[in-house]
């Protein structure tokens, strides 16, 4: 397949841009394959991707009930940091921060990687130490992490309202400036055009109905278009959908699906040149390169896969930005959706074996999965590629919510991403 | 938004009077002494996850304060019914 260079585009501005080549087909699967990967989002095509390259294994199919990216790879607010509190989880997104630092390059594809820092606002006392203790934590990991006071805060972040009259005067900040935003759709596509450059075969509008399993084995799935596919193993990355398939496998997971809002506003000028966030307000924004302000906040509290959430919680986010950011209080908002995200008791990830041998989860990222896209699918294909946890993987298995050992990240993950 | 019927108020109110409190009818084991590793975890971390019909708990939080229970399509979010602490659900999803 053609690599996308400097040179291309110009050859290719000759022609108005109408003849680049397609950047993946639509094959028909095959009877079998070594490996099927089910959920054609950003965690499952990473893993395809590293599957083929990093361990030579091509002869994998990505199963995809919509189309490549339909979920929530496409409909996130795109933050990406790595400042976790507890060792096991700053080691997991730590490594995908730092694939994500070279990830353009190594997908051959621009997937706009920008480091342009990702800011927590403390408005209390408790607020300050949190985040002190976090900063700490991080560093002793080797995460970069700052704190940084109202004054300068405001002079970095001239939009923001860092004065005392407002109903929570914020008094500082912790900044993690290796951190950032990248293109959600671009990263989609990056992996998929990786992956199938390599031999991989990407399945649109499949859906996964059951899984075949004998003697507590795996060997292949359902699908509705293209009957039985078979499968010496299988890794399930179906994000908020991870509960319904598990189900399909016969045993549970301790992950809840509940819709997760964002919202996008008008396209304005620049005017916030990185991403805010706050817990205590509950929101957080920042701008795309198109101009759009980039809104989210916390998940619906009940269940739900309408991919829709309340306008009770839009009200609320909207509320808490004109709380940080008073000046964009008239701005217009152009769009509003929701995704589905299955968050865990301990706000991490599930990475793991199953009670199904040959079967795989890759799941219960929740509101904040995006950043971990290359990790993810790096521990994930080494996981599957050897049928054993990947190191990085081993503290993340379903195991913990029977031995206790739980990594409580619900203070880190903060507002959610 | 969500119209919510309070059995304790005996009328609908919008949803923002309302919280969200996870699966309803969840027994604490007779005895946690005697329970497994597993069965404890199943009781504190396993929740169900349908998509379809689920049973869940709710609180009147800015209300009456109670908590009672409701059944609700987590598809389309069709509300069937609410019901009190202690009685039981008349609307239920056939075993598959
Ligand atoms: C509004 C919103 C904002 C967010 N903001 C952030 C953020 O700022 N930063 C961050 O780090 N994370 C964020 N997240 C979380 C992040 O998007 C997810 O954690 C991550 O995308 C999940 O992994 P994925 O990309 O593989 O999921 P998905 O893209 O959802 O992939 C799962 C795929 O599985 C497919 N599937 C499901 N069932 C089947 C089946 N039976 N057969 C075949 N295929 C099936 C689905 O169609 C879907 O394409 C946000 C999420 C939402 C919804
Ligand atoms: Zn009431």
């Amino acid at each position: 397949m053609q690599k996308y260079s400097a040179f291309e585009l110009f050859k290719n501005s000759v022609s108005h841009h109408e003849n680049w080549p397609r950047m993946w087909e639509n094959p028909v699967p095959k009877k079998k394959y070594d490996i099927i990967i089910i959920g054609g989002g950003g965690h499952g095509l990473a893993t395809a991707y590293y599957l083929a390259k990093e361990h030579g294994i091509t002869n994998i199919a990505v199963l995809e009930k919509g189309h490549l990216g339909s979920g929530n790879i496409c409909r996130n607010t795109t933050i990406v940091r790595s400042n976790y509190l507890w060792d096991e989880s700053a080691h997991l997104y730590e490594h995908a921060m730092k694939l994500w630092e070279g990830l353009s390059q190594d997908l051959n594809y621009n997937v706009m990687f920008s480091q342009r820092g990702v800011y927590h606002l403390c408005h209390t006392l408790q607020d300050i130490r949190d985040n002190e203790r976090l900063t700490y934590a991080n560093r002793l990991n080797g995460v970069d992490n700052e704190m940084v006071d109202a004054e300068q805060l405001q002079r970095e972040i001239p939009l923001l309202d860092c004065s005392d009259k407002t109903r929570f005067p914020i008094l500082g900040a912790s900044v993690q400036r290796r951190a950032g935003n990248a293109r959600h759709d671009a990263v989609a596509w990056g992996y998929a055009r990786g992956a199938a450059m390599r031999g991989v075969d990407l399945i649109q509008n499949c859906e996964v109905t059951d899984m075949v399993i004998e003697n507590n084995t795996i060997v292949g799935v359902k699908t509705k278009q293209h009957g039985v596919i078979k499968a010496d193993r299988v890794g399930c990355v179906t994000a908020g959908h991870s509960g319904v398939m598990a189900k399909m496998a016969g045993f549970e997971l301790p992950v809840e699906s509940h819709p997760l809002q964002a919202l996008v506003s008008e396209p304005i000028k620049p005017v916030l040149d990185t991403v805010v966030m706050s817990n205590h307000v509950h929101g957080y924004m920042s701008q795309s390169n198109k101009g759009d302000l980039v809104i989210g906040a916390g998940i619906d509290s009940y269940l739900g896969y309408g991919q829709r959430g309340s306008y009770s919680i839009i009200e609320h986010t909207v509320q808490a930005i004109v709380e940080m950011f008073p000046e964009v209080s008239r701005v217009r908002m152009n769009r509003q959706w929701g995704g589905i995200v299955d968050t865990t008791p301990d706000a991490c990830p599930i990475i793991s074996a199953t009670p199904v041998k040959g079967l795989f989860f890759n799941c219960g990222w929740g509101t904040g999965g995006f950043k971990a896209t290359p990790g993810s699918g790096h521990v994930f294909a080494a996981t599957l590629a050897q049928g054993k946890a990947h190191e990085l993987a081993e503290p993340f298995s379903i195991e913990r919510f029977h031995n206790g050992a739980l990594i409580d990240e619900h203070g880190a993950a903060a507002v959610a991403h | 938004m969500l119209c919510i019927f309070c059995p304790h108020c005996g009328e609908y109110r919008e949803e923002e009077e309302f919280s969200a409190r996870g699966q309803a009818h969840i027994k604490r084991p007779e005895d946690p002494e005697a329970c497994s590793d597993e069965e404890w975890g199943n009781y504190m971390f396993f929740r169900k996850n349908p998509k379809g019909l689920h049973h869940e708990l709710w609180v009147h939080s800015a209300g009456c304060g109670k908590f009672f229970n409701m059944t609700r399509d987590t598809v389309s979010y069709e509300i069937k019914e609410t019901y009190k602490i202690g009685e039981q659900p008349s609307v239920v999803a056939a075993e598959k």
